[in-house]
């Protein structure tokens, strides 16, 4: 019997398979991945032709897409380098996006139904100025021809090819080209500009051929200032800077006439600091000031006349040109929480062609940009479409005065994740959706098994991939026993916060954060990082959990600190401060309060620590682990480590108990001349170890060199500090140290000679893996480090043990000077890298694997046995026994192993992982344009049946064992009787 | 995993990319990439994404991006002399980095080495070392798999000592059976008709 067990077991086991990735149809099931553009810069309508409706966009982020002008979504995306900053885009023969990038030298054409890029052409110049895209229906050599005016040369270029018809240069070098014109019907080229801010110069230009045709300039008596502002193909409007004329120019035929206007002659008061806003409505431009827009008709010969003078957040979109002479454009103002949505003609100020009012989200703060588009209603008369982008970089199609559709383009721009859990299920409290009864659950399983015995017709398949997507189990509000659901709360650049749910990836709440909005006394607000502020599960277990979210008041470190405390269920901004001294650095303090507040310890760019939240309790808590506080900071400049301690309360503030002076512990100077700091790890504060012993192979024992306090630092030299390939591998090394970061002490130094950055690095438990170039070999590497403690080496022995003459129960410490050894070894690695981190679980026994974003923005899974340094290339039989896989001179990129499997997380900036509940499972985020959210089981799910786990077939197995024992007991009543008569 | 698949090329090259100088420090790097046609597009049952205007060429780890020409042509502008690394990031395939030197001393000297195999291309053209399959194929339906899985061995035992077991057992000796039995009995070791609840009745 016993055997027949053991040979049970055995079947069971050596049947299951070893899967490590997704089978096609599982796509979905534990991942969502969202695609996203960032904010809007400039947008192109495309709807003249039937078929889709579309709109080009370039965005902030270097990107181009089209979206559909029916949902938003992007019908194609391309994502430009990271200088390739894009200055202009337009359509070109109605089937060509064009754009302007990288100061003016790059013009792409792409095929706007698919993206497909249709040609490139470089252009240069003399020198730096303003970038100019204009497209023409001008003819030249058959070909119809774009203008671009890029590094101070006028060029016409071929739409259909990109080459380059003929090229004017205007090397005058005070010469700032301010605008680029063609008069409709022309074929000549007006360029208009400044000449030492003084000197108003016009060119025309022959467009056939790029010949000059007249050349006139006229000097003025101020300075202009900033930009110009067309009013009509052949007059533009200039602002002086000291802001109190207003100049009309026109340049009928070449000839210049100016007209000055004092601007007290318009308005009462003065403008103060004023720009002109970049406009082309024909007849009318725009001044903005701090305070207020207004608006100026040009009557005539360089009459002016105020028109309108608002004192709402106002913006103005381009003119567009409805019908044949006729233009229109479109104003947006903010009226409580409505926008009002005016489009009026250009030539007449006082009529509307439109005036709507629509309901508006109070957390997307104010409009920021209007583009309008113009379409035939069936009564003939003109309908309009606004795409409008808003303060937290949202972007909304506004249609009959109704919102048709939004994107959140602010998630893509993340700057810092943190998790929270969701509220306990409670009884009483119902559950958004329905749970399934049992006829329905039984229903699904024969569906299933229906699928797994291949038997199920196409119907049945799409309802069981329905079901299996749309479950209404991973999309609960409410905490599961595995831990999968939670709230990724992020907070993106726009001073928003968002929360996700993991399940589906929809958004909860979002927020814009009061205290990061911009205000008199903070002119430049940037979000910084989150924390969790509350995180209640014993005794506060009735208070929501919140977040703390950290920012200051401009780019400078020196900068005053802003704070807010956020409900993670409600997405309530229940605090907010204005400190009064800068954030440096952010140190969560392992003590939390009798409400399961933690303890934070902000250190501000005096090397002051400010203790919050300033309560008494928090205090007394901290009093009694006062000399237990130490911290360090990375001065990447100087080359500087330095090591601090707390010492006493703030001397020279006034009874400020909350703040206290540090004294500096030690510090590490590394040389300027020959070391720069590149990179720095630190261990994750939340990470569990579960044993600190390693056996291996010869029934050894290794002890993990563990502490919270280790530090990685990367150094290049100086000169290897910039790109590849721009310095010989003799004169760059790299040099990598562990530190520890309370005692000051280099437990390791090595350097990697004719290596250089950029490093990417990930610090866990005992080891440090960092990725870096090496210029010898011209490849990527990658190292690791694993540091072990010889102190404790000799309690191997048994007796010792036994006797109790070991020193296991010593705590480990940094005050002790650890013995330690360390081990490292190198490997080639195909790929650049953006991110690096290591799944993450909740007790620290399921093994690890490095989570590698790849240049081509894919998640690449590495199992961390291919990074360990005991590999060798012929391992003996008790080492391979153990795991040790031979030594390969490159680590192994299998296909199957990427868990973003056939996506793209464009623009990947950092990957994130959270232990869920369930030991085998990491949940992990990637986030940079687009996000993405898998879970992820480093050794499979050993803990819990898979997702495919078929519990029809399970109930036909027990049914068949069932009927099996009665059959065998008949069979044997049977035999039994015959016997019996014999 | 899926084979790799033999590469075939379809279109043969016309002209050879080059590095042309621009202006004094600066030249261009003009190149090719090749994705065979015919090849995992409807071949393996779904559509790999891999499509041309979704091929990024990456210089130096993203310092410069560029994109495909419908012909496949891509080229980077204004790159100073030096050794760099071009790498290609294209859905479902895997490109190698190549190592490209642009010397200053004679422009045009095409040097350019894959970092994988070290293998020197006589001309940039960039091809994929192999397919990548992101999902794991699914078996078909066999019986073998479903006895195979832990309930069909479940089955498959329970009916192998159901009939097999009185096979063995008819075959013995009848004086042996009859040892056994009484060995089994002392032992107290309960045989299949006793456990049953019909089994009793002796």
């Amino acid at each position: 019997m016993a055997i027949m067990s053991f040979i049970f077991v055995f079947f069971f086991f050596s049947s299951l398979q070893p899967i490590l990735s997704l089978y096609e149809d599982q796509v979905g099931l534990m991942d969502w991945h969202q695609q996203y553009i960032g904010k809007v810069k400039q947008a192109v309508f495309h709807t003249h032709k039937t078929g889709r409706k579309r709109v080009v966009a370039s965005t902030e982020q270097n990107i181009i897409a089209t979206l559909d002008l029916r949902s938003g979504e992007i019908f194609w995306r391309h994502v430009l380098g990271p200088n390739d900053v894009v200055d202009g885009i337009d359509i070109a023969l109605g089937k060509y996006v064009i754009t302007l990038s990288s100061g003016g030298s790059i013009l792409r054409a792409w095929n706007l139904p698919d993206g497909q890029m249709v040609w490139e052409s470089s252009l240069h110049g003399p020198k730096h100025s303003k970038s100019l895209l204009l497209t023409t229906n001008l003819i030249i050599e058959k070909d119809n021809s774009l203008i671009v005016f890029s590094n101070g040369r006028l060029n016409a270029v071929s739409c259909i090819d990109g080459e380059v018809l003929w090229k004017k240069d205007f090397e005058e070098e005070s010469l700032e080209v301010q605008q680029v014109i063609q008069p409709p019907g022309s074929d000549f080229i007006y360029v208009v500009g400044f000449a030492a801010s003084s000197q108003f110069e016009t060119y025309k230009i022959n467009a056939k051929n790029g010949e000059l045709l007249k050349h006139e300039s006229t000097a003025f008596s101020g300075r202009f200032s900033g930009e110009v502002s067309l009013v009509s193909s052949e007059t533009v409007a200039a602002l002086d800077s000291t802001g109190s004329i207003l100049l009309t120019i026109s340049f009928h035929n070449g000839k210049i006439s100016s007209q000055q206007t004092p601007v007290s002659n318009l308005l009462e008061d003065s403008l103060g600091l004023a720009v002109i806003i970049h406009s082309s409505v024909t007849g009318i431009f725009a001044i903005k000031t701090d305070a207020a827009t207004i608006f100026i008709r040009v009557i005539g010969e360089g009459k002016l006349e105020v028109v309108e003078k608002t004192n709402h957040e106002t913006v103005v979109s381009d003119a567009l040109t409805i019908s044949e002479g006729q233009q229109a454009f479109a104003l947006v103002q903010h009226a409580g929480s409505n926008i009002h949505l005016t489009v009026k003609p250009a030539h007449d100020w006082d009529s509307n062609l439109l005036k709507e009012s629509i309901k508006m989200d109070q957390q997307r703060g104010f409009v920021h940009k209007v583009f309008i588009n113009n379409y035939i209603r069936t009564d003939r008369s003109h309908g309009f479409r606004a795409l409008i982008v808003m303060e937290d970089h949202s972007l909304l199609l506004l249609q009959q005065g109704a919102i048709v559709w939004s994107r959140e383009d602010g998630l893509a721009s993340i700057i810092d994740v943190t998790t929270s859990e969701l509220p306990v299920e409670k009884a009483g409290v119902s559950v958004a959706k329905v749970e399934l009864n049992l006829f329905e659950w039984l229903k699904g399983h024969v569906l299933k098994l229906k699928g797994t015995l291949m038997l199920a017709t196409p119907e049945d398949i799409a309802a069981i991939q329905y079901m299996r997507l749309k479950s209404s189990e991973k999309s609960k509000m409410t905490r599961d026993h595995n831990g999968f659901r939670k709230l990724l709360i992020a907070l993106t650049r726009a001073g928003k916060l968002f929360a996700l749910h993991t399940g589906d990836g929809r958004i909860v709440w979002s927020h814009l954060l009061q205290s990061l909005h911009k205000s008199e006394s903070c002119r430049q607000p940037i979000g910084l990082n989150l924390h969790q502020w509350q995180v209640p599960h014993h005794h506060a277990l009735d208070e929501n959990p919140s977040v703390l979210v950290v920012g200051r008041c401009g780019p400078s470190s020196d900068a005053l600190g802003v704070l807010s405390l956020v409900d993670s269920y409600t997405g309530k901004e229940f605090s907010s401060l204005r400190l009064v001294h800068s954030v440096a650095q952010v140190i969560p303090l392992p003590y939390t309060d009798s409400t399961e507040q933690r303890l934070h310890l902000l250190i501000d760019a005096d090397k002051h620590a400010h203790l919050y939240p300033k309560t008494p309790e928090a205090i007394d808590i901290f009093q009694s682990e006062f000399s237990n506080v130490y911290w360090y900071s990375v001065d990447d400049d100087n080359g500087i480590i330095k090591g601090y301690a707390l010492k006493t309360k703030c001397s020279g503030n006034v009874a400020d108990e909350f703040c206290f002076d540090s004294r500096e512990l030690w510090s590490i100077v590394l040389p300027s001349e020959s070391e720069k700091i590149i990179t720095t790890a630190t261990r994750k504060l939340n990470e569990a170890v579960h044993t600190q012993a390693k056996l291996i192979a010869d029934q050894d024992v290794m002890y993990k060199y563990i502490s919270s306090n280790l530090l990685f630092v990367a150094t290049v030299a100086p000169k290897a500090s910039g790109e590849i390939g721009s310095v010989t591998p003799e004169e760059s090394w790299l040099v990598v140290y562990l530190i520890d970061t309370v005692t000051g002490r280099v437990l390791h130094r090595m350097t990697h000679h004719g290596s250089q950055g950029p490093v990417q690095a990930v610090l866990s438990e005992n080891w440090v893996v960092y990725h870096y170039f090496n210029l010898r070999a011209h490849r990527y590497e990658m190292s690791v480090i694993e540091i072990y403690d010889q102190s404790r080496a000799d309690n191997k022995d048994v007796w010792k043990l036994v006797v109790g003459n070991h020193n296991l129960t010593s705590p480990v410490s940094s005050y002790s000077r650890a013995e330690v050894i360390t081990k490292s070894q190198s490997y080639f690695f195909t790929h650049s890298l953006k991110a690096i981190a290591v799944t993450l679980t909740v007790k620290g026994i399921t093994s690890k694997q490095l989570l590698i974003g790849t240049i081509g923005d894919q998640v690449l899974a590495l199992d961390k046995r291919f990074l360990d340094p005991r590999r060798s290339v012929n391992p003996t039989q008790a080492e391979r026994e153990e795991g040790i896989i031979p030594l390969t001179d490159s680590l192994p990129i299998i296909p199957q192993s990427y868990i973003t499997h056939s996506l793209r997380v464009e623009g990947l900036q950092s990957i994130i992982t959270v232990a869920a509940k369930l030991e085998s499972t990491t949940l992990v985020f990637a986030h940079g344009l687009d996000l993405f959210f898998t879970h992820y089981a480093p050794s499979r799910t050993y803990d819990s049946l898979t997702e495919d786990f078929s519990y029809a077939l399970l109930l036909i197995t027990i049914v068949a064992l069932v009927a099996a024992i009665f059959v065998t007991w008949i069979l044997s009543q049977r035999k039994e009787l015959q016997d019996r008569w014999r | 995993m899926a084979a790799v698949t033999p590469l075939l090329l379809l279109l043969l090259l016309s002209s050879a990319p080059s590095f042309s100088s621009e202006s004094r420090n600066a030249y261009n790097i003009n190149g090719r990439v090749k994705i065979p046609q015919g090849l995992g597009l409807g071949t393996k049952g779904y559509a790999l994404p891999g499509r041309m205007s979704n091929v990024k060429v990456l210089l130096n780890g993203g310092q410069n991006i560029t994109f495909l020409r419908p012909d496949g042509y891509f080229s980077f502008h204004n790159i100073p002399a030096g050794t760099h690394l071009i790498e290609v990031s294209a859905i479902g395939y895997f490109f190698s980095p190549v190592r490209v030197d642009v010397s200053a001393r004679n422009p045009g000297k095409v040097q350019a080495a894959l970092t994988e195999n070290r293998k020197g291309l006589s001309e940039l053209v960039l091809e994929p070392l192999r397919e990548e399959q992101y999902y794991e194929i699914r078996e078909p339906f066999s019986i073998m798999s479903l006895l195979k899985s832990p309930m069909g061995l479940m089955v498959g035992f329970m009916l192998a000592v159901a009939f097999l077991m009185p096979k063995l057992v008819e075959n013995m000796d009848p004086e042996e059976m009859r040892r056994a039995q009484e060995e089994m009995r002392s032992q107290g070791v309960p045989s299949l008709s006793s456990l049953l609840p019909g089994g009793a009745m002796n």
